[in-house]
């Protein structure tokens, strides 16, 4: 019972990140209908943004600020900064191929991702930087389940996120136009919602999360690699898909999903097996239900 | 401007024989005085892929290694292909005349002919010369899935780790002996020509595979196919990974030396070929009907499941011949081999060189793979040229540089010194 209460708490953690990248893909996927593969390098650009600003608040204001202000300052500084490399990738990969087959898209999200991560290697080169922590550790121990104050302030400011951006798109005129855009493309920019300042705000707000989710990253595992966001970038884009397109709700469940079944895998088989298990598991789910947990009704059957 | 036409207009006579011709004549040019050339001009050997490796290394040496070109390629094909265009265009309209087959494996023969001899000068040459062939016949079996066909399919590397490790294992199993396997069950001389069957029993292999991502493809599209496939890729990179009589994670190596040049150019001629035939047949025909509209492909009598079905066995069949091939070019495979990273290789060509089409194919095979060779002294910022450029094809060409065009050899062979007639001869 304790070992499975452990697990689960490592489950959560594991899950805040997929769930938080994942709901980039899919607030994009939902307003243009196509999937932002740049994704998982804008997570690793943002880590690295983070990395520069902590160290930066470290160095130069640790004397007279507390420590909770430095972390609240690093995650408000680093989401601007981050958004502006999603309205970047929006510019220069997306918006030239508004009326391109959707493909053709995916390769330029793909290719903006490459010059992401050379660009790093020939900006820092090889060399590994290491996450600064942002605040002490301290471990608990609640009836033999052992965590840690960082797993609970990873959970906590994951489901706060979320629950800011499903505010925000459920209460603000901008999260109302960004609902009506992907409810209908076409008619919105008649009603005067111009789907180009719709779409960066859509990438900004992807982009802001993923680097929070970052900084998150860097204070549970704190070494840093340019090809950080291949692994995690991709199964965030699977648990999008899983949890329905389009779905934000959707895709932070299936964020969670996907972090219990990689964790408890690993706790059953020997952890080798992870990847082989969860994607069988997807695949079956997908064959079943293909579309997702959440996801319209959407079959090309009926389209003639 | 006007030059530069009146300049390629001179050439527009010169038929396929002729340029094959020229060619010949330099890569014998370089054969025979390629040392000497190269030690008058101060380059230390005979520059491999054209010098763009010295000239980025060494800027000093650029004049000589344009003058090497010059005098080696250049010229003697201009030249050559100019003066001798009045000779190609008769050998040109006989050929055309004969049987279609006859005219097309006679410039198969010397296009052979000129790569051996261009590639023998040095064993790097040899390597290049047969990745970039594998990943010709890569490129065009993703294009069945993805251009004819038109899904999006992540699972191409799958299929060729399917292939790969089907052939290797048999190869080592039945040729070798190995520490894995034991002793060999065939003796090694058989090896060379059984070869062909153990790379049709990969490419089954793979298509067998393929039924994994085929069936689903029946009720889903689009990106819910793209993760399936994407999974199915996975799950085989995994599932090799755990599988200790395979090689683990260390993968599996010293496989016979049995993918040679000839045998590589065989194989890719035969795919063109049979991949030609098949999307112009009725099936190709009917892959395109299912792309463009489902629900109309089945109202006039399509049977798309048949269809998906075939199209995902087929393309993933050429994914493992080429599986088998690449494992025994390389003459070692691991499983790390097969992830993302070849997939993004293998859309980047698909999609550079354009859908739908194999003459699109073959040029985005090559050109991405031997632009990634030649660009590899600037190191790092060969993967910022190289997405730099697909990212332009894609803005200015969305479907790819040469998309929807057919194949089309006789017109290719042509003689160029009239009109083709036009019409039923």
């Amino acid at each position: 019972m304790e070992y499975f209460l452990q697990n689960l708490i490592n489950a959560l953690q594991w899950g805040s990140f997929y769930a938080v990248i994942s709901i980039g893909y899919s607030m994009v996927y939902g307003v243009l209908m196509l999937f932002n593969f740049a994704h998982g390098d804008i997570f690793m650009v943002g880590t690295y943004i983070g990395f520069g600003i902590a160290s930066l608040l470290l160095a130069l204001c640790s004397a007279f600020l507390p420590g909770w202000m430095i972390f609240v300052l690093t995650v408000v500084i680093t989401m601007f900064l981050a958004s502006f490399v999603g309205v970047f990738v929006e510019v220069v990969g997306y918006r030239p191929l508004r009326g391109a087959p959707r493909a053709s898209a995916a390769i330029t999200g793909l290719m903006i991702g490459i010059i992401f991560e050379t660009g790093n290697l020939i900006i820092l080169g090889a060399q590994r930087f290491s996450f600064p922590p942002l605040m002490e550790s301290i471990s608990y121990n609640i009836g033999g389940v052992y965590f840690t104050n960082v797993k609970v302030l990873i959970i906590v400011v994951s489901l706060v996120l979320m629950l800011a951006l499903h505010t925000f798109i459920q209460k603000s005129k901008w999260g109302m136009a960004m609902r009506a855009m992907s409810y209908d493309f076409l008619a919105v920019p008649l009603m005067g919602v111009s789907i180009n300042i719709i779409a960066p705000l859509t990438f900004a707000i992807g982009a802001g999360l993923a680097s929070v989710a970052g900084i998150l990253y860097g204070q549970a595992y704190p070494v840093l690699d340019p090809y950080m966001g291949i692994l995690l970038g991709w199964k965030a884009f699977v648990a999008a898909i899983l949890g329905g397109r389009g779905s934000i709700m959707g895709a932070a469940l299936a964020g969670y999903l996907l972090g219990f079944i990689e964790i408890f895998v690993a706790m059953v088989f020997p952890s080798t097996f992870r990847d082989l298990i969860a994607y069988s598991i997807i695949l079956v789910i997908l064959t079943f239900r293909p579309r997702g947990f959440f996801g319209m009704a959407h079959s090309t059957r009926l389209r003639l | 401007m006007d030059k530069i036409k009146n300049f390629f207009r001179m050439f527009s006579v010169v038929p396929l024989a002729g340029w094959l011709f020229g060619s010949f004549v330099a890569v014998l040019l370089e054969y025979y005085l390629g040392d000497a050339i190269s030690y008058y001009l101060y380059l230390p050997k005979i520059p491999v892929l054209f010098g763009t490796l010295i000239m980025l290394k060494e800027p000093m040496l650029i004049p000589s290694v344009l003058a090497y070109d010059l005098i080696i390629y250049a010229l003697p094909i201009l030249l050559l292909g100019k003066m001798l265009a009045p000779i190609a265009n008769t050998i040109a309209a006989r050929l055309d005349r004969m049987p279609l087959w006859v005219a097309t494996l006679v410039h198969l023969v010397a296009f052979y002919g000129i790569l051996h001899l261009w590639a023998g000068i040095n064993d790097y040459r040899v390597l290049v010369v047969k990745l970039t062939m594998v990943s010709i016949i890569l490129t065009i079996s993703l294009n069945i899935i993805n251009g004819y066909q038109g899904e999006f399919s992540c699972s191409h590397p799958g299929f060729m780790a399917l292939g790969a490790y089907t052939a290797s294992a048999l190869t080592l199993l039945l040729f070798t002996d190995d520490k894995m396997f034991g002793e060999a069950l065939l003796p090694a001389a058989m090896g060379p020509w059984l070869f062909p069957l153990i790379l049709v029993a990969g490419g089954a292999v793979a298509a067998i595979g393929s039924l994994a991502v085929a069936i689903p493809s029946f009720r889903t599209r689009g990106d819910y196919l793209a993760i399936i496939s994407l999974a199915f890729m996975f799950i085989v990179k995994s599932a090799v990974e755990n599988l200790e009589i395979l090689g683990g994670p260390r993968g599996l190596s010293s496989q016979p030396d049995y993918a040679s040049l000839p045998v590589v150019f065989i194989w890719v001629a035969l795919c063109v070929w049979i991949i030609h035939n098949f999307t112009t047949s009725i099936m190709g025909k009917a892959l395109n009907a299912v792309r463009d509209s489902e629900a109309a492909a089945h109202s006039m009598t399509v049977n798309t499941r048949k269809t998906k079905v075939t199209a995902f066995m087929f393309g993933a069949f050429w994914a493992g011949v080429a599986g088998g091939l690449f494992a025994h070019v390389l003459r070692y495979v691991n499983p790390s081999t097969f992830g993302i990273q070849k997939l993004a290789e293998v859309l980047a060509m698909v999609y550079f060189g354009g859908l739908n089409s194999i003459y699109g194919s073959i040029v985005g095979a090559v050109s991405i793979s031997v632009l990634g060779e030649a660009l590899r002294p600037l190191e790092l910022f060969k993967w910022i040229i190289i997405p730099l450029i697909l990212i332009l094809v894609m803005i200015f060409r969305p479907h790819g540089l040469i998309s929807f065009t057919e194949l089309n050899v006789k017109e290719i062979m042509r003689p160029r010194d009239k009109k083709p007639s036009e019409g039923v001869e």
